[in-house]
């Protein structure tokens, strides 16, 4: 059950991505890449971690998609330059920049499954740490100056935000 | 359970999607897109492994990425904004100097 629910899910995030990169209109990848977000939440769950999973939904999902979404309506570019994407960037730079990026995924997947699962739990349902508590615990004692250095990156970037698209006069 | 491998390997799968939308995409939006596809792909990494070895301090990196994540998704897209509105375009290829 668990096994299927992984692969579901996977294959639900893996295609979802494909077609957030394929489509041309970006109102369609916005929704696309909500859908991969809400599997890759299914996925936290199957980790045991519903904080994350929750999280996920909540700023992912919830915030970040719908600012993107905001942009995408305000300013009101439906498509690409109806040319295409082999004319845009030609035909060469396509296939290179596409051989590229399936070089670059053999590789981190080549990499990654040679990585040494000695130290690794072997039964994970042993070492199962899924409580919100401890996670906050964690959070305002061991990481509480990363916690508040966080606040002032998001004052920072509020600010930015707001000087960057003001109108000039 | 799911082998701790299939985890990693879904990731990189998702990284890669992201890079390549990077590289072949030529609309700014859907490059931002792309960088938050790489960022969640980086996230699953950080729970499976987290969870793998029993502790929540992946969890906690997954909460800060997600906050940097953001920030930045909020000055990308006012720099989007910004843009737009001295070419009227999205494509990055318009926006090749750095004064006007």
């Amino acid at each position: 059950m668990e096994v299927f629910a992984f692969y579901a899910f996977a294959l639900i995030a893996v295609v979802a991505s494909v077609l957030v990169v394929g489509q041309r209109n970006p109102m369609y990848s916005v929704m696309l890449l909500i859908t991969s977000f809400g599997a890759l939440a299914g996925l936290y769950v199957l980790l045991d971690a519903p904080f994350t999973a929750v999280t996920q939904i909540i700023i992912y999902a919830g915030a970040i998609m719908v600012l993107f979404l905001f942009v995408v309506m305000l300013l009101n570019v439906p498509r690409e330059e109806p040319a295409g994407l082999a004319a845009a960037i030609g035909p060469r730079s396509l296939k290179v920049g596409a051989v590229l990026s399936v070089l670059l995924g053999v590789e981190i997947v080549w990499a990654l499954s040679r990585v040494g699962l000695a130290w690794f739990a072997q039964d994970p349902a042993a070492t199962s740490v899924s409580s919100v508590a401890l996670i906050g615990t964690a959070l305002f004692t061991r990481h509480v100056f990363a916690f508040e250095a966080t606040s002032i990156l998001i004052l920072v970037a509020m600010i930015g935000a707001v000087v960057v698209a003001r109108k000039e006069r | 359970m799911v082998p701790l491998n299939h985890f990693l390997i879904l990731s990189a799968v998702l990284f890669a999607i992201g890079t390549a939308g990077v590289f072949l995409r030529r609309n700014l939006i859907t490059m931002l897109l792309s960088v938050e596809i790489m960022l969640n792909a980086v996230n699953l990494t950080f729970v499976a492994v987290g969870r793998y070895l029993g502790t929540v301090d992946g969890q906690i990196i997954v909460f800060f990425v997600m906050t940097v994540a953001a920030a930045e998704a909020a000055v990308g897209l006012a720099l989007v904004i910004a843009l737009f509105r001295h070419r009227e375009t999205l494509n990055p290829d318009a926006f090749t100097a750095l004064k006007w």
